[in-house]
């Protein structure tokens, strides 16, 4: 099912709160300080294989910023920016409907009702099995000892090869936790206000306050909420 | 601004105002007037008890009430600024002497009960119940 339209912006994470709705139900939201965000580049099939639309946010320190990068902003007519992002396009119709030194804030996702957040999420360091993948650990009697929270037998030496000297690739195991890219889907949008530049969307978002999203409109919406969308 | 001060600034036309909110402290006898939705219709339901503790702040501040019924302690917790809450009622003032009077849970009768905060009076609060 594609999507209602193919636009996303960026967006800064600022802190969660509660909402109450009309009905009187309070919900946990976190607030998100979007855009603006101001069009560097429109990406055609023609030139870049594709058809896509670059976008910059937020002015980055100039001395910090290479010559070519400061040229391509330029180009915009924007001062440097500090992250460059990307959406497709489904055409090349749709993509050139963008200029060059648009404005992106968070009015273009107006009727949008839900959306995926991206970000990066908060680092765990390195975990243990139990806290990385959910398992089970070991049991804390029956004469466990000093392995209560291990991950127990990890197979045989079966490689990707068959049988082999080594462990399969990918075998969930200890090790580090978070830092990594991660997407909530179809988050429903409680508020936004172009004015302040302010999306309020229900329940959490991956990373820190101050974290860098990426939000676009839901790809994958499951039946009920595809309705409240189609009839947005 | 900083964070902090920029989500208050989000939720702050949902708080109510002071003429809304009742002086409550804790240790008052209350009465929670709420909303509950029966069906279609929506009705006033009465929760009376002690306040055994505040917390939060801003739209996050939320009250919680204890009281005993048929012999059981039940405590709710409430959000003050929720639409939901019509109005908080002062029934007695209490006199306490700590922020959360958790210690109630473990009393029994008449030890249960709070002086009244115009000092001289007599005891007063949930007695027998």
């Amino acid at each position: 099912m594609p999507s209602a339209k193919n636009i996303a912006i960026s967006g800064r994470k600022v802190g969660m709160s509660r909402w109450f709705m009309e009905d009187g139900t309070n919900i946990p939201v976190t607030v998100i300080e979007a855009g603006p965000c101001v069009v560097t580049q429109v990406k055609t099939e023609d030139r870049d294989g594709y058809s896509g639309v670059q976008y910059g946010f937020e002015d980055a320190k100039v001395r910090t910023v290479p010559m070519p990068q400061i040229g391509h902003d330029a180009k915009a007519g924007t001062a440097p920016k500090k992250h460059h992002k990307e959406f497709r396009c489904d055409s090349d119709d749709e993509a050139t409907s963008f200029e060059v030194g648009q404005t992106l804030t968070v009015s273009d996702l107006e009727g949008i009702k839900f959306v995926d957040v991206t970000g990066t999420s908060k680092g765990k360091g390195f975990q243990g099995p139990m806290k990385r993948h959910n398992f089970a650990g070991l049991e804390a009697s029956h004469g466990v000892q000093r392995k209560h929270r291990s991950a127990g037998s990890i197979g045989g030496h079966a490689t990707n090869l068959g049988t082999g000297p080594k462990i399969k690739k990918g075998k969930r195991m200890a090790g580090h936790m978070g830092s990594e890219r991660v997407t909530v889907r179809s988050l429903d949008v409680i508020h936004a206000d172009a004015s302040k530049n302010l999306l309020v969307v229900k329940g959490p978002v991956p990373g820190p306050n101050g974290g860098d999203l990426y939000i676009c409109p839901s790809s994958r919406l499951y039946k009920p909420k595809a309705r409240v969308q189609s009839e947005a | 601004m900083n964070r902090t001060e920029f989500v208050e600034s989000v939720v702050a036309d949902q708080l109510k105002g002071d003429d809304q909110l009742t002086d409550i402290a804790v240790g008052d006898t209350v009465d929670v007037h709420y909303l509950i939705v029966e069906g279609e219709k929506e009705r006033v339901q009465v929760f009376q008890g002690v306040l055994i503790g505040m917390k939060g702040r801003g739209i996050n501040r939320t009250i919680t009430v204890r009281r005993i019924v048929a012999n059981e302690g039940v405590e709710r917790i409430f959000p003050l600024h929720s639409p939901r809450i019509a109005k908080v009622e002062v029934v007695r003032r209490g006199d306490a002497r700590r922020a959360k009077l958790y210690y109630l849970r473990d009393r029994i009768g008449k030890a249960r009960r709070l002086r009244d905060r115009r000092r001289g009076l007599k005891w007063v609060g949930e007695g027998e119940g």
